[in-house]
């Protein structure tokens, strides 16, 4: 039982890694971007590319697979987003849905349609068995990078002037601009910060998922949307516990009654909606 | 009333009537439609398909364009009816007309029975509210397949349509001309409709719900009953799905339906009812053209059109369409103000 | 005029006659299979089987040249329906393969049927689709074909406590009932039967259920595609280690995935009806030609079957001296015998479904890749549903 706990909070904290960057964009920019999950699959194959290709060590990739997404996030941000920045939601719809239908045939192009797998180092496999209780040792690590990253995210949100800027700017656009503050920068800042999250995400999904494919950026798209709704967009903390409520639910409810499976997050995802519709963990009000 | 709020009600009445009227533009247009199916049976499938995804997006046309309530599910509604008329089919119920009407009420119920859960929120949480409902279903679909057939899907015949044509690989062209039909009924009606006062107070509603709730309109009743009527609509589409294809299986639930459906309604535009049936003609006309063309890799060319798109501005677009359509209309009368 | 102006006009003149002549001639295969979506790869690799035999054995069978049109069906039945109505009433297509899920099988049925057109299922595994038309001949192979030898191989090796895990819907299904009926039939028990949801599922709760349950084997049947996810996971829980023997169909074991799969694939056991390691000239030269032709990528049993949909193909119109007609190319097909890189191979008359050998392998290194090695095998074959109906 303390083991499914402990993989569902594993899982959880990954999800939140995945999603915080969505909810940074969503609650910040008010831009719906479901092109999400491609930076995500950008990380996985960048890792598994230098791994399996250029014999780099996993842990020595990860900061690529922050980084080229992060970039990737910043050309497409001044490109194409930053137009359609006080465009209807549809319209932002239609231009991400785009993006993702380009991005899958141009992977599976370049590079092939079959789940790019990642090995791990050996200290990263195994587990610790402890009575009742199991812990991957992947997963331990999973659940201490996502947690220094997030209580980083955290800290720099409130303790750092950017952080402040950025809260000033997600609470009122208009007036943080007329105080002087660099909105475009600011967007640009977080958005190549949330592409880079995701990058590095999917790097440390990808073995928890069974290897990166082209098709990883619909597939997860849900999850993410999930984990976003139910966490409120405002802040990181909101998708931080929401995150982690469903990837324990998810897990719980796949354990202990596997023949519905699924069902079960939907519909959580559907009752807590309707009881608050901002979400569970966002401050009142719109 | 006043004989000033009388004149103003008739002055509106009129106003609606006129409206009403069906321009030579769309009459050609319907018309153009009906001579294509029947004089190039060879496209009467792809024609078919496009009256079927038309009438879907016209369905989603009424719930976002009209009343305002954005979905990312609408697919629901499109595989409960689909499904019910397949049940109906595989359990002896085979006549087409019975199966649709059933369908569309039970979609519609459906609709009726969740909109209250749509009209909470922002647009994210109606977003989600929709996903997930359709995802739920779809779930639901695949641990009862012993109604549904779950993974394997539900195949069936289906009688022939009034008793006489039957719809089979002989009767291609009948398939067309059923949906046809049932289309070009559906969409006259959601014409009145819109173009009616109820249609008017709820677009009212969608643009300002204070304003029209200070005006005494009934919103939430209203939106309630649009989102409904959207509900049957596309219940009535995947009916039609199911009957002319004669299978059902869970890839009707699927998120990507309700994507390609929001995708085509936003192409051809949402608000003017036409929007459906245009963005259903090019998306799948596109999407033919381009997969016979590269099998594996013809989503990369779609996407790119819609960045294109949405690059060059699809109001631009629309704009000047609507500037072309209206040089095809007979110039409106003057009234003279009461 | 001048004699070369008479000479154009009288060419031009026999073109014309001999144009629609020349159109009889020319046989359009049409073989629709999913190229995007989420069974993308089973599309690619039968796209290039297909492509394989008519590259190895020339476009013309019995006077006809064959055309293969390969079309995306997205695996959505209601436009594979379409696609399929489309090639036999625009292109004249003679011949239907592909089907990459049930449904969309079973959507063609009725127009193959009406249509009189042979469609040849080279994926689709789910036992009763040739039952749904007569003109439906299989090439690719069904699950309690494969399902049922791996229940009797589990009883010869002394192991009587299971559970079987398999995606949740028809080919899944028929694993689990099959391999159940043959085990329990035979003294084994099955501890516990759980299904994983078809889509991206994540194995983690249900193998600490299985971990839980600590039985002698797993059995398992996945979707091609997923088998990778799932090793990583076993390895993970440490259900390697733990004395529970893995045991599935081999489409877990995908030919196309198992080299990425690392070692945690090592030992397994599994049954099926192709392996790219299979020992015999036939295969070895298949497997040559198509990793040349396909950039290294490693042919799996996809690929074999769409290969031998080719096949049979021409080797029914060789037998019908190249009449088209439906149900004199159904005739034909019924009976056929040949050698398939995968082994010898019939379609067995009454069912029109394949009958073959299929063989319990286990996966180990060769030259440094993994393969699943051949050690043993049940010969000929027929699918069990089937059989137990006569």
């Amino acid at each position: 039982m303390l083991t499914i706990l402990f993989d569902g909070v594993a899982y959880g904290m990954l999800l939140f890694l995945l999603a915080c960057g969505l909810a940074v964009t969503l609650g910040l920019m008010n831009f719906v971007n479901l092109a999400h999950g491609v930076f995500a699959m950008g990380g996985g194959y960048v890792t598994a590319l230098l791994m399996n290709r250029a014999g780099i060590p996993f842990l020595a990739t990860l900061p690529f697979a922050f980084v080229v997404p992060a970039l990737v996030g910043v050309v497409v941000e001044r490109l194409l987003y930053r137009r359609l920045y006080g465009a209807s939601p549809l319209d932002q719809v239609l231009l991400t849905i785009g993006l993702v239908l380009m991005a899958i045939p141009a992977f599976d192009y370049f590079l092939t349609d079959q789940p790019q797998q990642i090995h791990l180092p050996p200290f990263l496999q195994g587990r610790f068995e402890l009575p009742g209780l199991t812990i991957g040792a992947y997963r331990l690590f999973l659940v201490v990078v996502c947690g220094i990253i997030a209580a980083t995210l955290q800290v720099f949100l409130v303790g750092t002037r950017f952080g402040a800027q950025l809260r000033a700017a997600v609470d009122d656009r208009r007036v943080a601009a007329g105080l002087g503050i660099d909105v475009g920068r600011l967007f640009a800042v977080a958005f190549a910060i949330g592409s880079g999250l995701a990058g590095l995400g999917g790097a440390l999904a990808a073995d928890v998922v069974g290897g990166v494919d082209p098709n990883f950026p619909v597939k997860f798209l849900v999850s993410f949307l999930i984990v976003v709704a139910i966490g409120g967009s405002r802040g990181i903390a909101g998708a931080f516990f929401g995150a982690l409520l469903l990837g324990v639910l998810d897990v719980a409810g796949k354990y202990y009654v596997p023949s519905i499976g699924a069902f079960v997050i939907y519909a959580v995802m559907v009752a807590t909606l309707l009881i608050r519709p901002q979400g569970l963990f966002a401050k009142s009000g719109t | 009333m006043s004989a000033r709020e009388a004149a103003e009600a008739a002055r509106v009445a009129r106003h609606l009537l006129r409206r009403r009227r069906w321009r030579p533009l769309e009459i050609a247009a319907w018309a153009a439609t009906l001579a294509l199916i029947l004089l190039v049976p060879s496209r009467a499938l792809l024609i078919n398909e496009i009256l079927i995804l038309g009438l879907f997006a016209l369905s989603l046309d009424l719930a976002l364009g009209y009343a305002g309530l954005v979905s990312l599910g609408h697919a629901a509604f499109l595989g409960l009816g689909a499904y019910t008329a397949g049940i109906m089919a595989s359990r002896g119920l085979a006549d087409p007309t019975l199966g649709l009407v059933v369908a569309s009420l039970v979609a519609g119920l459906a609709g009726l029975v969740t909109a209250p859960l749509v009209l909470r929120g922002t647009d994210l949480t109606r977003l989600m509210v929709t996903l997930g409902v359709s995802l739920m279903l779809g779930e639901l679909a695949n641990r009862n397949s012993w109604l549904t057939g779950g993974a394997d899907g539900l195949d069936f015949t289906i009688g022939p349509v009034l008793g006489q044509f039957p719809i089979d690989f002989a009767g291609r062209r009948a398939a067309a001309l059923y949906s046809f039909a049932v289309v070009f009924a559906l969409f006259a009606l959601a014409r009145r409709v819109t173009r009616s006062s109820f249609g008017q107070s709820v677009q009212a509603i969608r643009q300002n719900r204070l304003r029209a709730g200070a005006l005494g309109v009934p919103a939430n009743r209203r939106l309630v009953a649009m989102y409904g009527l959207a509900a049957a609509y596309a219940g009535a589409a995947g009916a039609l799905l199911a009957q002319t294809t004669q299978i059902v299986s869970l890839d009707i639930f699927d998120f990507h339906r309700s994507a390609d459906v929001l995708l085509t309604l936003i192409i051809g535009g949402p608000g003017y009812l036409y929007g459906g049936l245009i963005g259903a003609a090019i998306f799948v006309g596109l999407r033919d053209a381009l997969a016979g063309a590269t099998p594996e890799y013809w989503e990369f060319w779609i996407g790119l059109m819609l960045v294109g798109l949405v690059t060059v501005g699809r109001e631009r677009i629309e704009a000047a369409l609507k500037r072309f359509a209206r040089r095809l209309r007979p110039a409106p009368r003057r009234e003279a103000a009461p | 005029m001048t004699s070369n102006r008479r000479i154009s006009i009288l060419a031009a003149a026999a073109a014309l006659v001999a144009g629609p002549a020349l159109a009889d001639d020319v046989v359009t295969v049409g073989l629709i299979v999913p190229m995007t979506g989420q069974q993308a790869t089973t599309g690619k690799q039968e796209q290039a089987g297909a492509n394989l035999y008519i590259q190895l054995h020339g476009d013309t069978v019995a006077g006809k040249k064959i055309v293969l049109e390969v079309k995306d069906d997205a695996g959505a039945p209601d436009v594979t329906k379409r696609l399929a109505q489309d090639l036999i009433a625009n292109d004249n297509a003679k011949a239907l393969m592909g089907f990459g899920l049930t449904p969309l099988a079973l959507a063609v049925a009725p127009v193959a049927t009406e249509a009189k057109v042979p469609e040849i299922v080279t994926a689709a595994a789910t036992a009763m689709i040739t039952e749904k038309s007569p003109y439906i001949v299989r090439t690719s192979f069904t699950l309690p074909q494969a399902a049922a030898p791996m229940a009797q191989w589990c009883l010869k090796n002394a192991i009587h406590k299971v559970v079987t895990l398999v995606a949740d819907y028809g080919p899944g299904n028929d694993a689990e009932k099959w391999f159940g009926d043959v085990f329990e039939k035979g003294g084994g028990q099955i501890v516990e039967k759980i299904r994983t949801p078809l889509k991206a599922p994540d194995f983690a709760p249900f193998l600490q259920r299985v971990k839980d349950d600590a039985p002698e084997a797993l059995f398992v049947f996945l979707p091609s595609g997923q088998g990778a996810a799932f090793m990583k996971e076993f390895a993970e829980r440490g259900l390697d280690k733990s004395g529970v023997r893995l045991i599935a169909t081999g489409d877990v074991t995908d030919d196309d995935q198992l080299a990425d799969m690392g070692d945690a694939a090592l030992g397994v056991v599994t049954t099926h009806h192709y392996s790219a390691a299979h020992d015999s000239p036939e295969n070895k030269a298949f497997v040559a030609a198509f990793e040349k032709a396909n950039a290294g990528m490693r042919p799996n049993f996809m690929a074999v079957a769409a290969y031998d949909g080719m096949a049979l193909l021409y080797q029914a119109l060789d037998k019908t001296k190249g009449a088209t007609d439906g149900d004199a190319l159904i005739a034909a097909m019924k009976g056929m015998s040949w050698t398939s890189p995968r082994g010898p191979v019939s379609i067995d008359p009454d069912t029109r479904d394949i009958v073959q050998n299929i063989y319990v392998r286990k996966v180990e290194k060769v030259d440094g890749a993994l393969y699943n090695v051949e050690f043993d095998a049940i010969p000929a074959v027929k699918d069990p549903y089937k059989a137990a109906k006569q």
